[in-house]
């Protein structure tokens, strides 16, 4: 049994190595492969089962003292369902590699079938950590192809940089939570966990939702505050910023955190501009490339928030910034609450009847539905409002043909998203830049040369999502 | 590329006509340099589906598809230095600007540089290297499936972010079905790695000289490239008690 | 599977059932299969707010060996369809499967090419949660029932009774597609 695994050609077509796989049972050339002479990478063995012990000693009879690891994609410390294929010599990683699309949803495709608005509800689920990242991309793209971006209400954008920053924080507690339970760190994990359902409260009752909101909309957002929801906001700071208190006292001067994270999954400058890596890990390089202040949208050039650096280039000094950007984004969070306060109450979506979108929701006697001023208006007062509804319900709004890319600073880098528009009621194409899926691949740079333990910290520094990486 | 009014192919109205009051249904035309808008598809009927024997008169409904048109110099703001600097740094490579780029459009506050395939590794390298350009990361290379454009079908499109300028820029490479390889940049951003591999998987445009082309979302042995339009959405009929309801690519949806 | 399979029915039969059954569900390990959006809140549930330890469930099993209930939590894809199975086939019996949130049970809102729709395509799946995600709640809820039925799960004997009773109600049963007239 052994033999026939070591036998290229009759190896499980999974293998890594396409040359040695004859997929074909006729002559005919694999359209969709390189030709055989384009891979040069060795032999390559699959072991697909049989007793260890007669695999590894037929392996080391042919001279081959290194093994080929698969971490995953099932594995509890890769974040999702990542793939690492590593070869080892001992403890030492010589060679490493990345397997993704274990998580390959098709949301791009399906986003061409579906309307513009309703785009916004699949898209939300590429990063499901940061989804109003997503659709604040999206809706500012789209908003950008309308040519309506200078007519979106400024209390609009004071709300999405409010959610925004909220998504950020959660989003960051939720990588420091993983990472610390991946070193063992068991009480980063409760104590983080713990914070990030302070703040999942406040998105259910602003948005409705814990996750995956489909809150921002083309041309606004779905609802107006809640009444209550800045007070709550409010109360809620004082403990938030006690529990990333509690998390620096654990996590910033702990000398065990510091011995697993320091000089681990180092890339300088020159390593992060050649990947394109952009977000905590380029910022630990000490560049301050941070998108809100070079390129600001939705008014980020009115806010006080410092762009945090670190100087040492490792996975320490990642931790150190998602820290400190959490205070940021706070800080940021409590200019937003006082300038709502302020800000008298106004529209929360554009004024063309033709794109807003129409309804609001409310709970009534029977569960949710729209509210009743909107249905007496379209019923009663206004055909014209009826028929919006209907036409923008049903049919969606057009939107005049071309291309856009926008990009936003999501907690992990540059989200961008590139949207085409054939005039049509859904997205030609509409493809996201995800920077969980530039940043892996950084992992091989990162973990080649270490040793196995340290993969697991350099690709938790790195903070890849999956469901960004695979869409 | 725009039709001549007699072109067969276009049946009654053949040019979106800015004049028409309803301008949802001829061709949302935005309003750029006086040139003629680039008609990239032709589109029959309301609801998508032809031949149903519907007689209420959406099933006559033409509307051309047309992308923002090419535009000529000045560019405005930025992007004429963008454009002299490339100019510049073009001759120095041998290369003049019409030699390299096809056209340009100037598009909702971007540029677009549509690059002839031939001149992409040298344009990239121009990009990145020169002290004016200086486009140090590319955010990312994707794919744009037109199938009705004869002959330029595949669109590949690179944006670059230029931290030291503080500039965006969009490159756009175009491949014909028949033939559809573009050369790699991989040796100028080495991040192009897997994005290519995704454009390749995804859209079939074969980027020569990259160092590993193989699938990178989809299974390894997956027949087809998903994200090109005639690939279908692959759903399945959703059951319902005494009713089914088919994928929405296969559901009439408005055009 | 073990001594307890071979008791003959009858009073000892139910009493080792409810015995095995109070057992099992008192102490259901879950193997980590966390893959999208829904695993987060898993990982939530099993958090200090609403903690699973509560049930016996907090430890998450790296190891399908180890592992008595597989939370199926997001969508499959077609590429980690045989993945799934593989973790399946390795989990040890008595195993139970909860496919948690819409893309598990159905394929969800991604009715394309990408998600198998539902995990029931690829393994036999106990209860069903739907919710996109499902609030921790539910989903707290759903092991609950989950328990219940563990509890009453039969065993030797009447197991093989129930199957066969089962097997013989889906036969006799009007598939979905058939049940007309229901809009009246």
């Amino acid at each position: 049994m052994a033999d026939e695994t070591l036998n290229p050609s009759t190896t499980d077509p999974s293998t890594t190595d396409p040359s040695t796989t004859d997929l074909s049972t006729t002559d005919e050339p694999d359209l969709y492969g390189l030709p055989e002479d384009a891979y040069d990478e060795g032999r390559v063995f699959t072991a697909g089962g049989g007793d260890w012990d007669e695999i590894a000693e037929e392996a080391s009879e042919l001279g081959e003292e290194r093994i080929v690891v698969n971490m995953g994609p099932q594995h509890p410390s890769t974040h999702g369902v990542l793939r690492l294929i590593l070869e080892l010599d001992g403890e030492t990683v010589t060679e490493a590699r990345c397997g993704i699309g274990y998580l390959h949803t098709g949301i791009e495709k399906q986003m061409e079938y579906r309307t513009w608005t309703q785009g916004v509800t699949l898209c939300t689920r590429m990063d499901y950590l940061m989804p109003l990242y997503q659709e604040v991309a999206y809706c500012l793209g789209v908003e950008r192809l309308l040519g309506i971006q200078d007519q979106v209400p400024e209390r609009v954008n004071v709300i999405r940089v409010l959610l925004m920053e909220l998504n950020r924080v959660s989003s960051h507690v939720v990588a420091l939570a993983t990472g610390g339970l991946e070193i063992g760190a068991l009480t980063v994990m409760t104590i983080g966990f713990r914070m990030r359902e302070r703040v999942l409260k406040i998105f259910e009752l602003i948005t409705g939702l814990r996750m995956n909101h489909g809150f921002v909309r083309p041309g606004g957002l779905a609802q107006d505050l809640p009444p209550g929801a800045l007070d709550m906001i409010t109360d809620t700071m004082p403990d938030i910023y006690q529990d990333i208190s509690d998390i620096e006292d654990l996590a910033n001067e702990n000398p065990l955190v510091r011995s697993r994270l320091v000089d681990v999954g180092y890339l300088d400058l020159t390593g992060c501009m050649s990947l394109g890596i952009t977000g905590p890990p380029l910022r630990s390089t000490g560049l301050p490339h941070d998108l809100r202040r070079s390129q600001p949208y939705c008014g980020y050039e009115d806010y006080e928030f410092d762009v945090v650096t670190w100087d040492t280039c490792d996975a320490y000094g990642r931790l150190r910034i998602r820290v400190e950007e959490m205070r940021q984004s706070m800080r940021i969070v409590e200019q937003c609450v006082r300038k709502l306060r302020d800000m008298p109450a106004g529209p929360v979506m554009v004024a063309d009847k033709k794109i807003a979108w129409p309804a609001q929701l409310t709970i009534g006697g029977d569960g949710m539905g729209n509210s009743l001023e909107h249905i007496r208006e379209i019923m009663g007062q206004s055909m014209e409002a009826l028929i919006h509804h209907f036409k923008l319900v049903t049919e969606g709004f057009r939107v005049p043909a071309g291309q856009v890319y926008q990009a936003v600073e999501s907690p992990r880098g540059e989200l961008a998203v590139h949207l085409v528009s054939d005039g049509g009621t859904k997205p030609y194409r509409a493809h996201f830049r995800d920077p969980s899926f530039v940043n892996l691949q950084a992992m091989a740079a990162m973990c080649e040369g270490g040793q196995v333990a340290d993969v697991i910290v350099a690709v938790a520094s790195l903070d890849p999502v999956l469901g960004g990486v695979d869409r | 590329m725009t039709l001549p009014p007699d072109d067969p192919r276009t049946g009654a109205t053949p040019r979106p006509d800015e004049t028409s009051p309803d301008r949802d249904t001829v061709g949302n035309v935005p309003a750029t340099t006086g040139a003629e808008p680039e008609v990239v598809e032709i589109r029959r009927g309301m609801f998508g589906e032809q031949d149903t024997g519907d007689t209420s008169g959406y099933n006559g409904l033409v509307r051309a598809v047309a992308m923002p048109s090419p535009s000529e110099r000045p560019f405005g703001g930025d992007f004429d230095t963008v454009a002299d600097a490339l100019t510049g740094a073009l001759a120095r490579t041998g290369r003049t600007f019409g030699t390299a780029v096809e056209k340009t459009v100037v598009d909702r506050g971007e540029i677009t540089f549509y690059v002839r395939r031939d001149a992409i590794v040298d344009t990239a390298r121009v990009f990145r290297d020169d002290p004016d350009l200086r486009f140090e990361l590319l955010s990312g290379v994707s794919g744009v499936h037109f199938p009705d454009e004869a002959g330029r079908e595949l669109h590949a499109v690179y944006h670059l972010l230029s931290i030291t300028h503080n500039r965006r820029v969009r490159l756009e490479v175009t491949a014909p079905d028949a033939d559809p390889h573009i050369p790699s940049v991989v040796a100028v951003y080495p991040t192009a790695d897997w994005h290519e591999r995704e454009t390749w998987d995804f859209f079939g445009i074969v980027f020569d000289g990259h160092p590993a082309l193989t699938r990178i979302q989809m299974p390894d042995d997956w027949p087809g490239h998903p994200q090109r339009k005639d690939y279908p959405l692959g759903g399945i009929d959703v059951e319902y008690k005494g009713a089914v309801i088919p994928p929405p690519d296969t559901r009439r949806s408005y055009n | 599977m073990g001594i307890e399979e071979k008791v003959p029915s009858g009073f000892l039969l139910t009493t080792v059932e409810g015995l095995a059954g109070y057992m099992r569900r008192n102490s259901l390990w879950p193997a980590t299969f966390g893959l999208a959006c829904c695993a987060i809140e898993m990982m939530t549930t099993g958090g200090p707010k609403y903690d699973l330890g509560r049930f016996g469930m907090e430890v998450f099993r790296g190891s399908p060996r180890q592992a008595d209930l597989m939370i199926v939590a997001g969508r499959v894809s077609q590429k980690m369809a045989p993945v799934l199975r593989q973790i399946y086939d390795q989990m040890v019996e008595p195993k139970w499967v909860l496919s948690m949130g819409v893309c598990a049970s159905s394929g969800g809102m991604f009715n394309n090419y990408a998600i198998v729709q539902g995990v029931d395509h690829v393994v036999p799946v106990d209860i069903y949660l739907p919710g996109c995600p499902p609030r921790p709640e539910m989903l707290i809820y759903a092991i609950l029932e989950l328990h219940a039925e563990i509890q009453r799960m039969p065993l030797g004997v009447d197991r093989r009774r129930a199957a066969e009773a089962a097997e013989r109600a889906a036969l006799e049963a009007v598939p979905t597609s058939h049940m007309k007239g229901l809009l009246r």
